[in-house]
């Protein structure tokens, strides 16, 4: 095997694992302190990635398109709260997917009357259109160092927001006790619209960011969300840590699994067998990690501490 | 006397029931998730075959049913068994995606229908599983890479990584190009595909780029083809490892990649059946009218599905409107009578039609919007390679 491919293939790995975090993060969030599921998540994906991409055109800019897009999708977070997630919190957990599955259908038909069905390619600037040349063989497209550098920038200010800041604490403390935050006079209902529009603003980073690789397209976000969830279950539902690592290891997991695994089968099986199982294998392959987790570590890797 | 105007009443009113008694046309397709692009073109293209013949094949009404297929195989055969049972249709055609086809074929066929294919051409239904009431206005999946593949070989291209997505028609267009293909190949992945498919193709690439091979082979069609192009060349690989593509560089993504100024497009090259410049008068009119209506030029799915009413238009015609004889209508389908706008051909032995293949090139036309345009034809009267194991019951 070769070194270098290895190092590109952690590399992709990283960024995918990445882009899972911004998604995973916002539901952990979400899911965790409200204790609310919403798949809906998935469709601020995708309106972050089609926003950006129309206001790409309009402004002329990719980042300031982004720039623009972040407090657009943040206040579509917030209507999402108060008009569909604050009715549905006193119901159950199947009321909550009931409810958000319905609004995936009606904010994708939405995105299919406003924007058709073609989806949109998103122009970058020539800056970030090129490679960077690491070494004589290895080269790595700029933009997916901008969406690893995004990333990781977006990790390091939530870990700041969540452990150094008035808000994270009264997040955590949210996430430990609601009872107890409301009962000491903290605007539960405030807080739980700014960590809901947070979510909102990290799914709907995670659709720009993907937009200029994948095109911005109807349902874009259903292929992520299931991902995001095996990430949230992997790391423990409602930790922040928990989603980061277990967000890089799924990226890894799925990265590495497509790139090596049909040379590995060759080692033990005929090449053709090898190439038709290698693919359902390792479409597999994240879903037998979540298995595995489950059995041995029920509540993920690095579950919260009491509720 | 009584008797015989009570005769000819019966059979005058029977007659003009018969006669006004409409045609149905189930039409399946993928008209939701990012793959309603294609579907959404190919409904433009049968409309537009509708205006042109004003709703009517002969003296009879046409009248079109569509349905969506989720790009799913199991929701595709759901809408199959509704076009069937419920609303009766007489034909049904569409079809973009070949597992669903293969999925459908037997509800089909079994309650009797004439099932058109308007563009899946699995292997299986060309060989095996051939059918006499099956016709495709397409080609089997097979045929266009192994176009693709005889190119390679007189440009010169040694060696070979082929990615495809992980369907029926993926391991077909990965099957023909491998027939015809004489140098080496250095490694293919499949990659996984349907309404939640894969579209970051990094890992892929980076494997692509390390096996050291000349060109890169992809099927890549609807959405997943723009999202494939700008990460090749986001990637850098244009002057490493030449792209060499099939139904991924077409009329629903060029515009796309044209609006995002990717000029690195200009000069690339495909292969197909038909071509907004073929010089034939049903091209012409066919391009220029979806053009004026749509405000785009056509695509290959849209060039099938207009062949696909017309077809069934001039066998209904032939028969005048009568359902009834199975055999007729038949006889009637096989004829291809009818002005394709591929230019006339014929169908085999399996009910594919027996064409030529060219390669195209992306060109800007003289209004600078970009476009193909014919280089060269590869084929002549190509017929596919499963028509042998095709035993017509």
């Amino acid at each position: 095997m070769d070194l270098s491919l290895l190092f590109i293939q952690t590399l992709n790995g990283l960024q995918l694992g990445l882009l899972l975090f911004l998604v995973a993060s916002g539901l952990t969030l979400v899911f965790g302190i409200l204790d609310f599921v919403n798949l809906a998540h998935a469709s601020l994906y995708m309106l972050g990635a089609f926003i950006c991409a129309s206001l790409t055109f309009v402004l002329g800019n990719f980042l300031w398109a982004v720039v623009v897009s972040l407090p657009i999708t943040g206040v579509i977070g917030l209507l999402v709260e108060r008009f569909v997630a604050r009715p549905l919190y006193s119901r159950d957990h199947l009321d909550h997917v009931l409810g958000t599955f319905g609004l995936i259908l009606v904010l994708d038909t939405l995105a299919h009357l406003i924007w058709g069905p073609a989806g949109i390619a998103v122009p970058l600037p020539p800056w970030l259109d090129g490679q960077i040349q690491l070494s004589e063989t290895l080269v790595i497209p700029t933009f997916r160092v901008l969406i690893i550098a995004a990333g990781l920038a977006a990790a390091g200010g939530l870990f700041w927001l969540v452990n150094y800041t008035r808000l994270g604490m009264l997040i955590r403390a949210g996430a430990s006790n609601r009872t107890m935050v409301s009962a000491l006079g903290v605007d539960i209902q405030t807080l739980f619209a700014l960590v809901f529009a947070l979510g909102a603003m990290l799914a709907g980073l995670a659709g720009m960011l993907i937009a200029p690789i994948t095109e911005a397209s109807i349902g874009m976000g259903n292929n992520i969300i299931i991902t995001a969830f095996v990430v949230i279950i992997v790391g423990g539902i409602g930790s922040m840590k928990g989603a980061f690592i277990a967000a890089l290891l799924i990226g890894l997991i799925d990265t590495l699994g497509r790139s090596f695994l049909d040379d590995l089968f060759k080692l033990f099986m005929s090449s053709e067998a090898a190439e038709t199982s290698a693919p359902a294998v390792s479409a597999m392959l994240i879903y037998i990690i979540m298995a595995l987790v489950l059995a041995f570590r029920p509540s993920g890797l690095f579950p919260p501490r009491t509720r | 006397m009584k008797k015989f105007t009570t005769l000819a009443l019966a059979a005058s009113l029977m007659a003009s029931t018969a006669f006004a008694e409409p045609v149905k046309i189930g039409f399946v397709t993928t008209l939701t998730t990012g793959a309603a692009v294609i579907g959404k073109e190919m409904q433009q293209a049968a409309n537009l075959a509708m205006d042109h013949l004003g709703g009517m094949a002969g003296d009879t009404k046409l009248e079109i049913i569509y349905a969506d297929d989720g790009f799913a195989p199991e929701t595709g055969k759901q809408a199959t068994d509704k076009l069937v049972k419920q609303d009766d249709v007489d034909f049904i055609t569409g079809f973009i995606w070949s597992h669903v086809l293969l999925a459908s074929r037997k509800s089909a066929l079994d309650g009797g229908k004439f099932l058109i294919s308007a563009n899946a051409g699995p292997s299986q239904i060309a060989g095996k599983l051939c059918d006499k009431n099956f016709f495709s206005t397409s080609w089997q999946n097979d045929q266009t890479p192994m176009a693709m593949g005889e190119v390679l070989n007189q440009v010169g291209v040694k060696s070979l990584y082929i990615m495809a997505p992980n369907y029926a028609a993926g391991k077909n267009m990965v099957a023909g190009v491998e027939r015809t293909f004489s140098g080496e190949i250095k490694g293919k992945d499949l990659t996984k595909w349907g309404a939640d498919a894969q579209l970051d193709f990094s890992a892929e690439l980076a494997k692509a780029k390390a096996s050291g091979a000349d060109g890169l082979f992809v099927f890549y069609p609807g959405a997943a083809g723009g999202a494939f192009i700008k990460q090749y060349h986001q990637a850098g690989l244009k002057d490493v490892l030449p792209l060499y593509t099939v139904f991924t560089v077409d009329g629903l993504s060029i515009p796309k990649l044209q609006a995002a100024d990717f000029q690195s497009v200009l000069g690339s090259r495909s292969t197909g059946a038909w071509d907004p410049s073929l010089d034939n008068a049903a091209n012409q009119k066919f391009v220029s009218d979806f053009k004026a209506k749509y405000g785009a030029y056509p695509s290959n799915y849209a060039a099938q599905s207009y062949d696909a009413i017309n077809l069934i238009a001039s066998a209904v015609e032939k028969v005048g409107g009568d359902m009834s004889n199975m055999d007729a209508v038949r006889a009637a389908l096989k004829e291809a009578d009818y002005a394709s706008v591929r230019g006339d051909y014929t169908y085999g032995e399996n009910h594919f039609p027996v064409q030529d293949f060219y390669l195209r090139e992306v060109v800007a036309d003289a209004d600078g919007t970009w476009t193909t345009k014919v280089v060269q034809t590869v084929y002549n009267d190509h017929v596919d390679s499963y028509a042998a194991d095709c035993k017509m019951k």
